[in-house]
């Protein structure tokens, strides 16, 4: 996997040389053997070997795929903010959190209770609409630092993370205030809350409506980026940023527009993540963390790579509980751990990263 | 001939305050001494170890607190002998210690010698992953921790009373201090400078600029094992909360207060940050204005937006900025050196001025 990816981006000359490098032939050898035992050896894990109990290793596919459609929503802005305007914005996962509260709080008031919302007694509107506005209110608050703190400091790399690591660090404590420290959920829509099965495994609709979603979300983002004119500078910028400049065109609207849209898209990883997992102090941390390992492995500023990095940290997320031995399921955090070690010893900046 | 006299006038100075700090338990009450002092030492000792990373490697890692989180782990899980977690091998205490500080340098070791390719932020964001993936094993493996973490550490008996954990904080301070400035003057120092500078350069020089990092990150890694000892010595308890992301934040934070460029900035930092957590719900009327302890990493987080906004450097490079005005003299002089931009975005001090003897 890791080789093949290698081999694209490569020139055939530098493709001859990085098969000829040990660590190419360890990161092969290692998914090879993980196939391996996932296929045929794994006895004793709470799954069993794939070609026993086909349903279960198609459920833990299903699982992976979701889960990396919503680690894409939440990384593609964390990445897309990076590509062009080279900021590190480690508030995301507090932008992700806040539109997860405020979608939370409106869609109490839509359904007009505020504790044991059945699903049943959600709309498809009932959940669009407190998650559109608790993106929104991420994508203006997300604009509101760029414009107040880093606007200033552009191209100060570290000064910006720190600066957006102590707005994170205000950002928890207010939300710990306003919101209060208990786990909150948001409820999907009744509509899509319902199971079907995969080969005698029930499997919850709502993860298919998730992955859906992130889809959707996808390909609306590829579109822009490909297909409009301002998405033609987007990526000039990730390219060239001094040429887009002297070309006149006014790169600070499109800073500007880009984390708009990148906090945008924080708020509707956190409204996804919210109905997925539900909401708590903490849960800022965490999803600024998944963003971090996607677009570590994937390479930072990389849409591409956040991609990758998504379906593979999906992978070892739900394949490592299942197919680990009973006793060792507490361990599935080191092979998260593992599959960092070895992207970054084949490739130090992430499978589509270029050294900045 | 300024400059001399003015690094004497410095070394002067920190002497007399290490001195003023050797004798303070017999100035101060036991709370400010045992209380405030002590945890002032323990988070600077921690946080030295980011500074010399970023100052001397230009790495800024947020890993720190990790290897800060293993000693304590493991003089927890080899010293306890009874008790209803962690392996409780009942080791002798001070083999306990050895063993805390190998496994940390050694962990240290590795996880740099991964990160040793990556520089900037791509090293910060590693080194945070890096941070709560150990947070997640240690809350999730109950072997060695679980949630609750390990209860009723006992200290050695030769640091039985509490002014000792203080006295010896001092003294482990004292040393990280002396052998991080020294460690800049030796051929590993100049050469790991040489590294955060030019990395291309070095190689092409011959010198093995991943092993470079990888060394400096595990030396950063045992003296933060330090530290993490005498925190779960001083607690009495380590649990995985406590080097969750927040703190590690926080750790991070406390090096930027006093500034990323300088060593002293790290205590610096650690006490203005003992002292805000200490006596802020002391301070008149402060309630009234809606801020209670409990709204405390606010006031925190302000703080570092407003030392960032003011000055980079922190507040060392605030003070240095004010003295340079004061003095209205020499302004090359005293201009604040810039942040050692570990981004590699701004103009860094460079290792020929390092070599001059400008104040490192």
């Amino acid at each position: 996997m890791n080789a093949a990816v290698d081999s694209r981006s490569a020139t055939s000359a530098n493709r001859l040389a990085s098969l000829r490098r040990p660590a190419v032939w360890v990161a092969t050898a290692a998914a090879m053997a993980v196939a391996a035992w996932v296929l045929f050896l794994a006895d004793g894990t709470p799954a069993g070997a794939a070609v026993d109990d086909p349903g279960t290793f198609l459920v833990t596919v299903l699982d992976s795929v979701t889960f990396a459609g919503l680690l894409f929503v939440a990384a593609s802005g964390f990445t897309l903010i990076f590509g062009l305007m080279r900021t590190v914005n480690m508030a995301h996962g507090s932008l992700f959190l806040l539109a997860a509260y405020v979608a939370i709080r409106v869609q109490q008031a839509m359904v007009g209770r505020s504790r044991n919302i059945d699903p049943a007694d959600v709309g498809m509107l009932d959940w669009l609409v407190p998650m559109l506005v608790g993106a929104g209110v991420a994508a203006v608050l997300g604009l509101l630092i760029q414009q107040v703190f880093l606007q200033w400091n552009e191209g100060q790399e570290m000064r910006q993370t720190l600066v957006t690591l102590a707005i994170t660090v205000v950002l928890a404590d207010q939300m710990l205030r306003e919101f209060g420290g208990l786990a909150q959920r948001m409820v999907w829509p009744g509509a899509v809350t319902h199971f079907f099965s995969v080969m005698g495994e029930r499997y919850a609709a709502t993860r298919l409506f998730m992955l859906g979603i992130a889809v959707l979300v996808g390909v609306l983002l590829w579109l822009w980026l490909t297909r409009t004119s301002v998405g033609m500078v987007i990526r000039a910028g990730v390219d060239d940023r001094q040429m887009v400049r002297g070309l006149g065109i006014n790169i600070r609207r499109v800073f500007a527009l880009t984390f708009f849209v990148g906090s945008f898209l924080a708020g509707v990883g956190g409204v996804l993540g919210a109905s997925f997992a539900g909401a708590a102090p903490g849960t800022d941390g965490n999803w600024l963390l998944n963003a971090l390992v996607v677009v570590i492995i994937g390479g930072l500023g990389s849409l591409k790579g956040a991609a990758a990095g998504s379906l593979l940290y999906g992978t070892v997320v739900a394949f490592s509980p299942a197919y680990l031995p009973t006793q060792y399921s507490y361990y599935a955090i080191i092979l998260t751990f593992g599959l960092l070690a070895l992207v970054l010893v084949v490739r130090p900046h992430g499978l589509f990263g270029r050294a900045t | 001939m300024k400059l001399r006299e003015r690094m004497t006038g410095e070394s002067l100075a920190l002497v007399g305050l290490v001195l003023l700090l050797a004798f303070l338990p017999g100035l101060a009450t036991t709370f400010f001494v045992n209380f405030v002092m002590t945890q002032t030492l323990i988070l600077g000792l921690a946080a030295s170890t980011i500074v010399f990373l970023a100052k001397y490697g230009g790495m800024t890692s947020l890993a720190q607190l990790l290897m800060f989180g293993i000693a304590g782990f493991m003089f927890g899980n080899a010293a306890l002998d009874g008790g209803a977690r962690g392996l409780k091998l009942g080791w002798d205490p001070w083999v306990a210690v050895g063993f805390a500080i190998l496994v940390t340098t050694l962990v240290a070791f590795v996880l740099g010698a991964i990160a040793s390719r990556t520089t900037g932020i791509y090293f910060l964001m590693l080194t945070l992953v890096y941070g709560v993936i150990g947070y997640f094993m240690f809350a999730q493996i109950v072997e060695i921790s679980g949630p609750g973490g390990i209860t009723n550490i006992q200290r050695p008996e030769l640091l039985g009373p509490p002014v000792r954990l203080y006295y010896a904080g001092l003294v482990l301070s004292v040393l990280a201090y002396a052998g991080f400035r020294v460690l800049g003057r030796t051929a590993f120092g100049l050469a790991l400078q040489g590294v955060r500078d030019d990395p291309v350069r070095m190689a092409s020089l011959g010198f093995n600029v991943p092993l470079h990092r990888a060394l400096a990150f595990s030396l950063a890694g045992f003296v933060a094992g330090f530290a993490g000892l005498l925190s779960v010595w001083w607690n009495g308890q380590v649990d995985p909360a406590s080097i969750s992301i927040g703190p590690t934040l926080i750790l991070l934070i406390i090096a930027v207060i006093g500034g990323l460029s300088s060593l002293e900035g790290a205590w610096l930092g650690a006490f203005v940050y003992v002292l805000v957590l200490t006596y802020l719900r002391d301070l008149p009327l402060i309630d009234r204005i809606g801020i209670t302890e409990a709204r405390f990493n606010t006031v925190i987080g302000v703080i570092v937006l407003a030392i960032m906004v003011l000055s980079p450097e922190g507040l060392t490079g605030i003070v240095r900025r004010l003295r340079g005005r004061t003095r209205g003299g020499d302004t090359a002089d005293a201009a604040p050196e810039p942040v050692p931009a570990p981004g590699g975005s701004l103009p860094v001090h460079t290792t020929q001025k390092e070599l001059g003897g400008t104040r490192p």
